[in-house]
């Protein structure tokens, strides 16, 4: 019989600490078996940050550094001018990349440092126990937000792929999400893209998974990923919002996908 | 009087409201009181405990490492934390979701089928106070009296209604050590 | 007067409250979560403010810009972000504008855990940003004396317009304790601004909120009018408690969390007769040094008990100046002394086997 669900040579055989339902392992999986498939285990290094995912330098069995809440880009940035020709992965929330970690990214992707970026996007400051993240939606009620997002007081949500997109450094941004089945056939295909613009050189790669987080949002794991689903997306559109390159697009025309172009390289979005 | 209580189970079955209850009837009495959760990744496990010390002395650290009483609702905190009981301490454990025995020998383990016997008055909510009305007869750390009033504090107003409901439990778990209740308790 | 009980990270935002702070700014990091979760409700309720910030450097920043406007505000966080805040803290001290900051310390160095600890002890004492300047710091060891203290940090605050620190740990944030409150939250009278850059409205002298000094006969008139007043701070606000120090041959001298594992320690001895006390700074910094020296003239020996690798325990040393041992007792990485094993230790030291 043929084994159909194995455990990426890149993943420790331990189990994950996080909660029933949680995306965050899907995500490790896919960025797994990626590096397995495209034979880069040895050579890839990843950096942790300061969120839920801090234990992500446990369950990755390559070389990893653990950054300071939000600086993993400039953690980022110093191993690969030392080690160019290894491949260097961050792996972020939305509290430490669009938040405490905004210079960095942002600078990181102006520099057009030569590493990807996994930024996952759960509209929530999931590991301090449900507080507003900078992507929490308008109206979401947080631990912060007792009386929901309101933009007078916390402004609007940001959106980061969009941001990182028009800078010149940057050389391929994607949004995707992992919802459903489909969706995480895509989130796979982007990150390999990431992956092969940053060993091609052409400059920083980003891909944001749009995620859940049941605990916090107070939802069971199905209920969750519908609203990810209805509500998220809608706010966080889904496509490639910077390709360099030569690459198939990941979303046909059709998709319903409705990402924003970046005005000097703009992309196959649908 | 010195009791130093854990309570222990899995998020969501209502441990840390059990304690804060036990604590502020504790209050009412005069007596110093102290309740500290347990905090940190640990939650994402999904287990539950806090720790709440009963005292007519002032309390050092809150933090209750040596329980003289353990109240495991769940087999992982009955696993968990029966080593740390004091010697001569008392164990309840939650038969209705605990399938194995307590080891010690040296500390009083009650048996107390908590979620079968709040059914039966009508709501699983209460399995906690059936116990805490075992815990109550068996260490007078403080009076039913004072729970009850402690209920109106702890209840949110629109919740007064299962006041009664909250008492008939403690009322249960009572009568289970006084050996006149509906089931005694077993007692091992 | 009600009885509450109420837990420490929600008394820091109750007493805040009451002590008239309407602003709060800050970055979400355990253990004080529930602080800014208090506030997040409350201050609406009074017509204030509560402001989530991108990081712990905004926080700082926002709450030296509404210290200059004359409020009234606050900021909180852990080890991590209060290391992100040391230079908006240096700014502060030398701009000398009133704020309370509030450090729940957590297990360090680095991202460490979130388990209790007192091992920013040098960082709030010493001034873990750059110059010459003193911040005062209030250690509470109970929920009761975490709300009374904060009426005293932001008064304290305006007082010498400085920065004023209260530390906590983890436990002290979490705990649930029975606290003494005014039915009612009754108006404060806040202290006139005079100096606030407001906007001149009318005033005919500017207001500059500054901590530049460029020519360094300026920067050290400066220097030397902030050493006054800390000189003055140093005088006048060392506070402690005394607990069972008449004829004790041993002192224990502990803050805060570690300081409540001592008393049931010197309890332990009392009971047996046997001459233990209790030392418990209040504040930090100025350190009640005055009380040590004091005591070195009876007492014959002294442990410090931190749950830190010994940070406190130099503040000992210098104010015994040699005259007597002073031991250390220490946990640390979020570990909490266990009375049985400093009654050990301070045993050890009463029957002459200890080292210092
Ligand atoms: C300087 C600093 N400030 C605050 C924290 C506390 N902290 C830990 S994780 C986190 C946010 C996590 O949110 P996110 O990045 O969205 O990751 P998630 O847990 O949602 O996956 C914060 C604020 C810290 N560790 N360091
Ligand atoms: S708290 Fe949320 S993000 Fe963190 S492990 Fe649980 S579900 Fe995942
Ligand atoms: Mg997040």
């Amino acid at each position: 019989m043929k084994k159909v669900f194995t455990r990426p040579k890149s993943l420790k055989d331990m189990p994950f600490h996080y909660c029933p339902g949680c995306t965050h392992g899907i995500v490790h999986r896919l960025v797994a078996e990626v590096i397995d498939e495209m034979g880069i285990f040895d050579r890839t290094i990843a950096v942790a940050p300061v969120g839920c995912s801090v234990f992500c330098y446990d369950y990755f069995d390559c070389d990893a550094y653990q950054a300071s809440h939000g600086r993993a880009p400039a953690v980022a940035t110093g191993i690969k001018r030392v080690l160019p020709d290894r491949v260097v992965f961050t792996y972020q929330g939305d509290g430490d990349l669009a938040a405490i970690g905004t210079g960095e990214i942002v600078h990181a992707a102006a520099r057009g440092e030569k590493f990807t970026v996994i930024f996952i996007n759960n509209a929530i400051y999931a590991m301090t126990g449900g507080q507003m993240a900078p992507t929490t939606l308008l109206g979401q009620v947080t631990t912060t937000t007792p009386y929901g997002r309101n933009r007078e007081i916390n402004g609007c949500p940001v959106r980061m792929s969009e941001m990182l997109a028009v800078l010149d450094g940057s050389a391929y941004i994607a949004r995707v999400s992992v919802h459903d089945p489909a969706n995480v056939a895509r989130a796979k295909r982007a990150v390999r893209k990431a992956f092969e613009v940053q060993m091609a050189g052409l400059g920083f790669t980003m891909v944001e998974v749009l995620s859940s987080c049941p605990t916090n949002w107070g939802l069971s794991p199905l209920k969750a990923l519908k609203w990810l689903e209805e509500n998220m997306i809608p706010y966080y559109p889904l496509g490639e919002y910077k390709v360099s390159g030569d690459t198939t697009p990941l979303f046909r025309h059709d998709s319903g996908a409705d990402g924003g172009l970046s005005k000097n390289d703009p992309a196959e979005v649908g | 009087m010195f009791e130093a209580i854990l309570i222990a189970g899995f998020g969501g079955q209502g441990v840390l409201s059990t304690g804060q209850l036990l604590a502020q009837a504790g209050m009412e009495e005069g007596r110093h009181v102290a309740w500290i959760p347990s905090y940190g990744p640990e939650m994402r496990g999904g287990t539950a405990n806090c720790g709440v010390t009963i005292s007519s002395r002032p309390i050092s650290s809150p933090v209750v490492s040596e329980p003289t009483v353990l109240i495991a609702m769940n087999r992982p905190s009955l696993e968990k934390f029966e080593h740390s009981v004091v010697q001569g301490g008392i164990i309840f454990v939650n038969s209705s979701l605990i399938d194995i025995r307590a080891g010690r020998k040296d500390v009083r383990v009650f048996y107390v089928p908590a979620n079968e016997l709040a059914e039966e008055l009508g709501s699983g909510k209460v399995a906690n106070n059936v116990i805490l009305g075992a815990l109550i007869e068996l260490t007078g750390v403080v009076t039913p009296g004072a729970v009850e009033k402690s209920l109106r504090e702890v209840l949110p107003p629109h919740h007064h209604k299962m006041i009664p409901l909250n008492l008939k439990a403690l009322e249960v778990g009572a009568g289970l050590v006084r050996g006149d209740g509906p089931a005694a308790a077993g007692a091992g | 007067m009600a009885k509450i009980l109420m837990k420490g990270n929600e008394a820091i935002g109750e007493g805040a409250v009451r002590a008239g702070c309407r602003y709060f700014f800050g970055y979400p990091i355990t253990p004080q979560s529930e602080l800014p979760h208090y506030l997040a409700k409350r201050l609406p309720e009074v017509g204030g403010l509560y402001l989530q910030a991108e990081s712990e450097v905004a926080s700082i920043n926002m709450v030296f810009g509404a210290a200059g406007a004359g409020a009234r505000v606050m900021t909180s966080s852990s080890g991590p972000g209060i290391s992100l805040m040391q230079e908006g803290i240096s700014y502060l001290a030398g701009a000398e504008l009133p704020c309370v900051i509030v450090n729940m310390i957590r297990g360090g160095p680095g991202l460490g855990n979130i388990a209790p600890a007192q091992s920013d002890y040098f960082q709030a004492t010493r001034g873990g940003g750059h110059g010459d300047y003193r911040v005062l710091v209030l250690a509470p060891a109970s929920v009761q004396e975490i709300i009374d203290l904060m009426k005293d940090a932001f008064d304290l605050a305006d007082k010498y317009r400085n920065p004023v620190m209260l530390i906590g740990d983890g436990v002290l944030g979490q705990m649930m304790e029975p606290v003494e409150l005014d039915e009612e939250v009754k108006p404060v009278v806040l202290p006139e601004k005079s100096w606030a850059a407001t906007g001149r409205m009318g005033r005919d002298k500017k207001n500059l909120i500054n901590s530049l000094y460029i020519v360094p006969e300026n920067c050290e008139a400066h220097n030397l009018e902030l050493a006054r007043k800390y000189g003055t701070m140093a005088e006048k606000e060392q506070r402690w408690e005394d607990y069972h120090t008449e004829g004790a041959e041993l002192v224990l001298v502990a803050f805060g969390t570690a300081a409540r594992v001592c008393k049931a320690v010197v309890d332990m001895f009392r009971e047996e007769g046997r001459p233990v006390g209790l030392l418990r700074p209040i504040t930090l910094w100025p350190f009640p040094a005055k009380r040590v020296a004091a005591l070195a003239g009876t007492a014959r020996h002294f442990l410090t008990v931190e749950m830190s690798m010994g940070q406190m325990v130099e503040d000992v040393r210098l104010a015994v100046n040699g005259r007597r041992p002073v031991y250390f007792y220490g946990r640390a990485g979020g570990m909490i002394p266990v009375a049985r094993d400093v009654y050990r230790e301070a045993g050890k030291i009463l029957t002459g086997g200890a080292d210092s």
